[in-house]
């Protein structure tokens, strides 16, 4: 026997490079896959199951109804009103929002003594605990509350904030402004600061004023941040809750009553889950769709993108 | 050490761990631990369920119970998503104004003949009145350990510091009626201190309203629940009396102000008699116990209950319900009315209630609890009642406003709620 005419051809081995770094690679991206797969996709595909289902938690049934929860959806006569409410609270948030948080970015990038102090100040309410701040406010916003008193000293009655659906409303979104202002400001601010400086000084030696620099330099070169910026605050906008929970429960009437609030009444206070999960499916489109377009408008609107 | 010696202390030591993990195994495996949902958070209360729970314990030492209390805002709400999440207790307790959706569903184990099985459980004794909210098709899905009637708690040195009439002083002169209480809390809500507040309405809970305008003879919907009562005449002359109550005579905190009678400072309050246990002990005041004053249409009471079930559901349901016999049998019973006005007859007398009561006089008892509860009309409740709820909060908020015009804001709540009764 001539062992080596007989014996197999070597065979290659099982772990090649390729697929030990490809190996590599799905450990190391498997953490955050398996955090995915969990805690978004599934419960998604979950979501969008449940919807299709009338699902009676006390009585313990869950009958396919196909699109009977679609059908009710088209026929829900509180619907227009909710995403009124919902629209008018995320217009507010954001014109608010970013207004604000540009002014102050703007104010706070100075080289001043002390700066820091009002930077931190300003950022500040961003690491409050949420529910903590709006119950604070909550407070405040009483009839009989901080801030009437306040107005009360010079002389002003102040509007019962909670209970009137154009100051519920306001109030409402102010809270959630000063809350998160700081965040969306922290970030104008690094965007501000990596404006080069001697883009303006050429643009003072061909004449040009502060509003005009401000318009002609500053905006452009901060548009990146300006679309980041307003994708986040119109994503939390939609998902905005414990505000709504703690300051008027959707109230009065339906004023604050937007989709995020509205879909936790149907589902965990009438039971309706399988409405429930309807109802955010059509909040996950909303957001996609919004997102979407932003993307699309930044090709227009964003300079320094391809 | 040798090799010999490490195997000898191996099997020693295995000797003596493995009885131990078996005995362990087997212990683990006939424990059942029971938890009851439940929306008080009182010491007093949950010293008194554990005592309850030891002597449970003392002819079945595997089972121990834990009560688990939820706030009570969202006490509902945190159950079902408990059952929706797969997680439900053994036993919760049960709101009076969600009894038909729970007893109608089928999440609950059928009591009546366990409760009939159990030695010395004199179910007799059991008003039917009392268990009518919770029985469908003869058979008890819940046992109402608590019928507690809603009276008037006054602050004697408040209302008496700004000179208006005491309700014990009215009741004496055989005018408490709701006029008068109104006047009087009037009186002390224009001093600048709370006139009369009705506990956990906040302004949201409407349905706690009818400790008023039952009064006025008023109630929400008709019997069998199909038709709207909002529009109703007596509806429409008790809610315009309540706001003028609120915003022209100042007798009652306006919305979006939060008032704890029981901190002081408040003249009236309008809640369930089992909230005597939050009379402060330290800096106590002259608190006085009446019953709710007549109203145009006569002399009336409103008692909220509370049910206790099992769920059936669960692997443990079988111990779950007997438990359930144990709490409410009749020597328990006693031990729970001093919170919880009792539904058995044999006990509802004023020595027994005396006995158990020590906070409340023996005219009190007379006049309030055992008035209250054999008269009573049941807070109203509804299948469905969260979405009636909520549907009718949002119309009734445009009533809470100064210049409300009553009956066109009533219709609203009509409008609205009409298409969720009549299904």
């Amino acid at each position: 026997m001539t062992a080596a005419a007989d014996s197999p051809p070597r065979k290659r081995p099982f772990w090649t490079i390729e697929r030990r770094d490809a190996a590599a690679g799905y450990v190391f991206i498997a953490p955050q896959l398996i955090g995915i797969v969990t805690f978004v996709l599934i419960p998604l595909g979950l979501v969008f199951w449940y919807s299709l289902h009338e699902w009676n938690v006390l009585a313990n049934t869950f009958n396919f109804v196909g699109s009977a929860n679609y059908q009710m959806l088209l026929n829900d006569k509180a619907l227009p009103q909710v995403l009124l409410s919902s629209a008018i609270f995320s217009a507010g948030l954001v014109v608010l929002n970013m207004s604000l948080a540009l002014l102050l970015a703007v104010l706070l990038d100075q080289k001043l003594k002390g700066i820091v102090v009002f930077r931190t100040l300003f950022f500040s309410p961003v690491v409050v605990s949420l529910v903590a701040w709006t119950i604070v406010w909550s407070f405040l916003l009483q009839n009989n509350g901080g801030i009437n008193g306040m107005l009360q000293m010079i002389g002003v009655e102040g509007p019962n904030w909670l209970r009137h659906p154009s100051t519920a409303m306001l109030s409402v979104v102010v809270v959630q402004v000063f809350k998160n202002v700081g965040l969306n400001m922290i970030l104008f601010l690094a965007a501000l600061q990596g404006v080069p400086k001697e883009l303006y000084e050429a643009a003072r030696v061909d004449g040009a004023g502060r509003f005009k620099q401000f318009r002609r330099i500053t905006l452009p070169l901060i548009s990146p941040t300006i679309l980041l910026t307003s994708i986040i605050t119109i994503v939390g906008s939609l998902q905005v809750f414990a505000q709504i929970a703690v300051l008027t429960q959707g109230g009065p009437g339906m004023s604050t009553t937007v989709l995020v609030y509205y879909l936790y009444q149907q589902a965990f206070q009438f039971h309706f889950f399988g409405y429930g999960s309807t109802l955010s499916i059509l909040l996950f489109v909303i957001v996609a769709v919004l997102t979407f377009a932003q993307w699309q408008l930044r090709k227009r609107i964003v300079f320094y993108e391809n | 050490m040798s090799k010999i010696t490490h195997l000898k202390s191996a099997a020693a030591a295995a000797g003596i761990l493995l009885p131990l993990a078996w005995s362990g195994v087997a212990w683990a495996q006939d424990a059942v631990n029971l938890r009851m949902t439940i929306w008080s958070a009182n010491e007093a209360h949950l010293a008194m369920f554990n005592e309850i729970a030891e002597g449970f314990k003392a002819t079945h030492p595997n089972v121990s119970i834990t009560f688990e209390p939820l706030p009570f805002d969202s006490y509902t709400t945190t159950l079902t998503t408990q059952i929706a999440g797969g997680n439900p207790p053994d036993l919760a307790w049960i709101l009076e104004t969600t009894a038909a959706d729970f007893v109608n569903s089928g999440a609950l184990a059928p009591l009546t003949d366990a409760f009939a099985a159990t030695a010395g459980y004199e179910l007799d004794d059991v008003n039917p009145s009392a268990t009518a909210l919770w029985t469908k098709d003869g058979q008890l899905f819940a046992y109402p350990f608590s019928t507690s009637p809603f009276a008037i708690f006054a602050n004697n040195d408040v209302i008496k510091a700004t000179g208006a009439k005491t309700p014990a002083e009215l009741i004496a002169a055989g005018e408490w009626n709701w006029d008068n209480a109104f006047a009087t809390a009037a009186t002390v809500g224009q001093s600048g201190k709370a006139g009369l507040v009705v506990r956990d309405f906040k302004y949201q809970s409407w349905q706690n309203l009818a400790s008023i305008w039952r009064g006025w003879g008023a109630a929400p919907w008709s019997a069998d629940g199909k038709t709207c009562g909002f529009t109703e005449p007596a509806m429409v002359g008790a809610m315009t009396a309540i706001h003028k109550a609120i915003f022209t005579d100042k007798a009652m905190p306006g919305p979006g102000e939060d008032i704890d009678f029981f901190a002081g400072e408040t003249g009236m309050t309008i809640t369930q008699i089992s909230r005597a246990s939050l009379l402060p002990k330290e800096n106590p005041f002259d608190w006085d116990l009446v019953p709710l004053p007549a109203g145009p249409a006569g002399e009336y009471a409103v008692v909220g209950q509370a049910g206790v079930g099992a769920f059936a559901a669960g692997a443990n349901a079988p111990v779950a319900v007997e438990f359930l016999a144990y709490m409410t049998n009749p020597e328990n019973s006693q031990k729970l009315a001093q919170f919880f006005p009792p539904a058995r007859a044999s006990l509802l007398n004023a020595q027994t209630l005396a006995s158990t009561n020590p906070l409340l006089s023996a005219e009190q008892i007379e006049n309030v609890v055992i008035a209250g509860i054999s008269s009573g009309t049941v807070l109203p409740g509804h299948t469905n009642f969260a979405q009636i709820q909520q549907t009718v909060r949002a119309s009734l908020d445009s009533l809470w406003v100064a210049d409300a015009d009553v009956p066109a804001v009533l219709q609203s709540v009509c409008d609205s709620v009409a298409p969720l009764l009549a299904r």
